[in-house]
């Protein structure tokens, strides 16, 4: 079978890389296990958080599957720093898993340039040094002008649960050994990472009512712009507590937890350690929160959010019965640890594919990340431009100043990971500017030349563009300090007449007093508002950019840095791993001084000459 | 749009002649602020260089346009005396233009290099040269972490991370229990210690004080025989010495080191109100400049009230038969050598204070600027309400830092954050 791009693995990278292929227009093929299993949730019911729901919004941006399938299945909804700014504010959502998987097979369906292929992916069909195809198990041969490898931690994946050991990413399902054994034929630099998850609880056996509860958000805002309302009854989570009797049980097992007898000695995420590591850790807390979240409305699921362990069977039941409202709970899956392969990202470029070998794209866990939103945002980018590679379209490029996208994919390529890598507002240089709430503001423009937005988005888009002019023009009139004091607003009156756009920055002046009269979109309005308080610093950072005239000098992913001279062992390694596209990335790495950056450039200078 | 950039780019001083180069889109602009109308292109021209109502020097200004200039872009050549204050005073002034930045190592041959300036064989020998300044900076930094500058600076690195942590890990996550930040009067507190240690060490002498040496300013009337004093104190023929009042119509700089201490001394034309030669005027204007800015000065004068209090009264010619010395003063002779020892231990007790700490914690002017932002910004995020803005200002004074000692980055902060705080669902 002959198509455009394929793409192996049905998790959250696979599927949004998927879509952005068909939506550019690829003819597009799909390679999963099990398509009954595409678009599931295999860690917690939550989609978007802090950072994360950045990511969410971003895809959605692009017309991606995530933030539309979250609102379709969401039951709970809560904004995450309602009370700091806008720049900081995270949407999440927690999703029913069955509708959400359902949601994101139903799109996927509707992509007439997409076919779901079964199947297991055997190896990769190499021509001429290039990705020309997949070769299937059972022998059938899908060629394609280039592939998406999205896999997960089906990559040399490998359970551990107290003494068991399984081969496997999620449990009950085959770990794709023979293309890992390919993968490292083509000596692409790999490791090894950790993750785990919590046991499983029946709902119908915990004792809500004795626990305090976190009810789902009042007011009806949606994970993607593009939802009319939310569909499904809401739900409550329950919040308990581990207690003294909880830590003896773990402590006293710690012995038989695979992840202190050493037989796991992959660095796990530091973000989300499991229960045997925060009491080793934090010894003297006397207990942790757990979250108690309901899979489906009408699922008898509930994930434990907080407790992810690798202790044997026993030792869990003990752990589970010792927490208030959980001591009748019963476990249906138990915790576990997964320890997997994963390729160094520092070989991939920014579009996430690996120079080694053209045609070749990479998006997911596989390249050292966690979570589904760091997970769809890679299967976007490596989606588009394999779209672009195969049917000879523009590449679309993400960078730090305009996208969390940009900021994780440069991270990556340059830093590499020595975690499982999560989306963290720190890691933003730029975060007064990147907001979940202005992410269509940021990338609409990109998305529709990239041609991968419906009509209707792009019709929301002009509308939008329209209403913020106005929304600028409204702010730009000028007001005396006078005519602040009769509005409200206790200013100085100093005598200087201001654009409304600059009195918002004064602590007296709330919008509600400036913005009397004007009609538009509160999003729009809202933007337009934290654009102009933060306006001296998004200045301050707007020249920083500018000034990175740095962007300009290509790299080549030929230069051999061990030859130039003045660059130490140190610099020469990470340069090498990181193969930096520009000299503006070069500076990025750590490490790197003004002067090896002249060396460079040098060198560079040398070769062309 | 690229920097203006100025840096020395000659030997260090102090030297005859320092070549300070200013190169970027702003040169002009900048020259012209500092030495007025700036001569024709390729032609040098003297100018008097002034900032702030203070004259700094006079100067040979060399201006050449772009593309025809080694950079490729507008440059100036100010060509100074090469005595370190005059070097800095002017390096400040045009720093303090609108778009002037100091130039970091190697950026003059990058622009060179940029705007295809440099041939092959220029190329390589600069490789050469640059290489050498890599290693020499991998030495210093090597030599820097085993010292008490990196101790210090790790030391502030440290709690501005603890106090970083704390503001991230409250918008990071606001949704667990350990992420409460702290309060905003235990925040501001912490903040305004550190910016209060910071600033004590942001007052010690800066290391240069050692590498350009102390200033000593002898200074008075004319013919006091300041001449002949600085040549005793120099061991050395440096400034004419003459009878005729006014003989020092310029300022003479001569370094000395005198028990491990450097020392440039100073020779003042002497101060008299009023000239009619221009030429000493002019020389009269630096002299009083020279005393501004003097580490020690000495006052040759008898019954003229000290210029400043801790200047050193010294009464020269003790040599001169029937010489009464003013009570107050070290009576020296330049020509016997009398009461020289004397004049030395007064010297070094004024300075004494003023010496950077020997134990390698002395902070340069690179590491003095970095040090001083990071304050600054601190000072910022402990007035700004939103957290957002606090983490804002704490993510340069971290950058600031960062540069002084090459370690870097977000990772140290959530290292901080995920070893103090116990994060994650």
């Amino acid at each position: 079978m002959q198509f455009d791009v394929i793409v192996i693995g049905g998790g959250h990278a696979g599927t949004e890389a998927a879509a952005a292929t068909a939506r550019r227009g690829a003819s597009t093929a799909l390679v999963s296990f099990d398509p009954s299993t595409i678009g599931s949730m295999s860690c917690n019911p939550a989609i978007g958080g802090l950072g994360k729901g950045h990511l969410v919004r971003e895809v959605d941006a692009f017309d991606g599957l995530i933030a539309r399938a979250a609102d379709v299945a969401g039951l709970h909804y809560r904004m995450l720093n309602r009370s700091k700014g806008s720049a900081v504010q995270g949407p999440r959502v927690q999703a029913d898993r069955r509708r959400y998987a359902a949601t994101i097979r139903t799109m996927l369906s509707r992509e007439t340039r997409l076919t779901i292929v079964k199947g297991e992916a055997a190896s990769l069909i190499v021509t001429g040094g290039g990705a020309a195809g997949v070769m299937l198990a059972d022998g059938t041969a899908l060629s394609g002008k280039a592939v998406v490898l999205a896999t997960g931690t089906f990559l040399g994946g490998r359970i551990f649960r107290g003494e068991l050991r399984a081969d496997g990413g999620r449990i009950g399902e085959p770990a794709a050994t023979r293309l890992a054994d390919q993968l490292r034929g083509l000596s692409l630099p790999m490791a090894r990472l950790k993750t785990g998850t919590p046991p499983r609880l029946d709902g119908r056996t915990i004792d809500w009512a004795r626990l305090p509860v976190q009810p789902s958000d009042d007011d009806p805002w949606t994970m993607s712009p593009m939802t009319d309302r939310r569909v499904l009854p809401q739900l409550s989570c329950a919040v308990t507590r581990t207690n003294a009797r909880t830590h003896e049980i773990i402590a006293g097992a710690l012995d038989r937890s695979p992840l202190f007898s050493g037989a796991i000695g992959a660095q796990g995420p530091r973000y989300c350690p499991s229960i045997e590591d925060k009491i080793h850790r934090f010894a003297d807390r006397d207990g942790h929160q757990v979250f108690l979240e309901p899979e489906g409305i009408d699922d008898r699921l509930v994930y434990p959010n907080g407790i992810s362990t690798s202790l044997p069977d026993d030792v869990q039941r003990e752990m589970i019965a010792s927490i208030e409202g959980l001591e009748r709970a019963r476990i249906v899956t138990p915790g576990y640890a997964v320890e997997y392969d994963h390729i160094d990202p520092r070989a991939l470029d920014r579009s996430l594919a690996v120079p080694a070998m053209p045609g070749l794209y990479m998006a997911g866990q596989v390249n050292g990340t966690t979570g589904y939103e760091e997970a769809a945002a890679q299967g976007l980018v490596a989606g588009l431009n394999a779209a672009a590679h195969a049917c000879g379209l523009a590449p679309v490029g993400f960078d730090r100043a305009t996208s969390y996208i940009g900021v994780m994919v440069d991270d990556l390529t340059l830093q590499g990971v020595t975690e499982p890598y999560r989306m963290l507002t720190a890691r933003a240089e730029y975060r007064l500017h990147l907001r979940a709430n202005n992410a269509e503001t940021r990338l609409s423009a990109v998305a529709a030349a990239a041609g991968c937005l419906s009509s209707a988005r792009l019709e929301r888009m002009r509308v939008r563009e329209r209403a913020r002019g106005e929304v600028d023009e409204w702010l730009g009139q000028t007001r005396t300090p006078h005519e602040l004091r009769l509005a409200g607003a206790e200013v100085a009156l100093d005598g200087t007449r201001r654009t409304l756009a600059e009195w918002l920055r004064f602590a007296q002046v709330t919008p509600a007093q400036l913005l009397q009269g004007l009609e538009a979109e509160a999003s729009v309005v809202g933007e337009a508002v934290e654009d102009a308080r933060y306006a001296p610093y998004l200045e301050r950072q707007a020249a920083e950019v500018a000034s990175l005239h740095d962007e300009q000098v290509r790299l080549s992913n030929a230069i051999d840095y061990g030859a130039i001279a003045g660059l130490s062992n140190e610099m020469v390694e990470r340069l090498s791993a990181a193969m930096p596209d520009t000299l503006a990335a070069a500076s990025r790495i750590r490490g790197v001084t003004p002067a090896a950056l002249t060396a460079i450039l040098l060198h560079v200078r040398r070769r062309a000459a | 749009m690229a920097d203006t950039i100025v840096a020395l780019s000659s030997g260090p001083p102090p030297a005859a002649i320092g070549v300070i180069r200013l190169s970027g889109p702003q040169a002009f602009a900048a020259a012209s602020a500092v030495a007025g109308p700036l001569p024709e292109p390729r032609r040098a021209a003297v100018r008097r260089l002034r900032h702030r109502g203070l004259v700094l020097d006079q100067a040979l200004v060399l201006v050449f346009p772009a593309p025809g200039s080694a950079t490729g872009e507008d440059l100036v050549e100010f060509h100074v005396h090469g005595g370190l204050a005059v070097v800095e005073a002017v390096e400040r002034a045009l720093l303090a233009q609108p778009g002037v930045t100091a130039a970091a190592p190697g950026a003059f041959t990058r622009r060179a290099l940029e705007n295809g300036k440099l041939d092959l064989a220029q190329v390589e020998a600069l490789g050469d040269l640059l290489a050498a300044q890599t290693d020499a900076q991998h030495r210093a930094a090597v030599a820097g972490t085993e010292g008490l500058l990196r101790r210090t600076i790790d030391d502030f690195t440290a709690e501005l991370l603890g106090v970083a942590a704390s503001v991230e890990v409250a918008l990071d996550f606001a949704d667990e229990e350990d992420a409460e930040a702290a309060s905003d009067t235990e925040l501001r507190d912490r903040l305004e210690r550190l910016r209060k240690r910071m600033q004590a060490r942001l007052e010690q002498p800066l290391v240069e004080a050692l590498h350009r040496g102390f200033r000593v300013v002898l200074a008075g009337s004319p013919n006091r025989g300041k001449s002949t004093l600085l040549n005793a104190l120099a061991g050395r023929e440096m400034a004419i010495v003459s009878p005729v009042a006014g003989t020092t119509r310029d300022r003479i700089e001569v370094s000395v080191a005198h028990e491990g201490v450097p020392f440039v001394l100073t020779d003042t034309a002497g101060l008299r109100t009023a000239s009619d030669d221009p030429i000493e005027a002019i020389g009269i204007d630096r002299a009083r400049e020279a005393i501004e800015r003097a580490d020690v000065i000495l006052w040759l004068e008898d019954e003229l009230p000290l210029p400043r209090p801790d200047a050193v009264r010294v009464a020269s010619h003790a040599d001169v038969v029937d010489r009464v010395a003013p009570a107050d003063a070290i009576a020296v002779s330049g020509v016997t050598g009398a009461g020289l020892a004397e004049l030395w231990a007064a010297i070094h007790r004024a300075v004494a204070s003023k010496l950077p700490p020997e134990d390698g914690s002395a902070l340069n002017r690179r590491q003095h600027r970095e040090l001083a932002t990071a304050a600054d910004e601190i000072a910022a995020a402990a007035q700004a309400g939103d957290l957002l803005l606090v983490a804002e200002h704490l993510r340069q004074a971290r950058s600031a830092l960062d540069r002084v000692t090459g370690a870097a980055g977000v990772e140290a902060m959530l290292d901080q954050l995920f070893g103090r705080f116990c994060i994650g669902k």
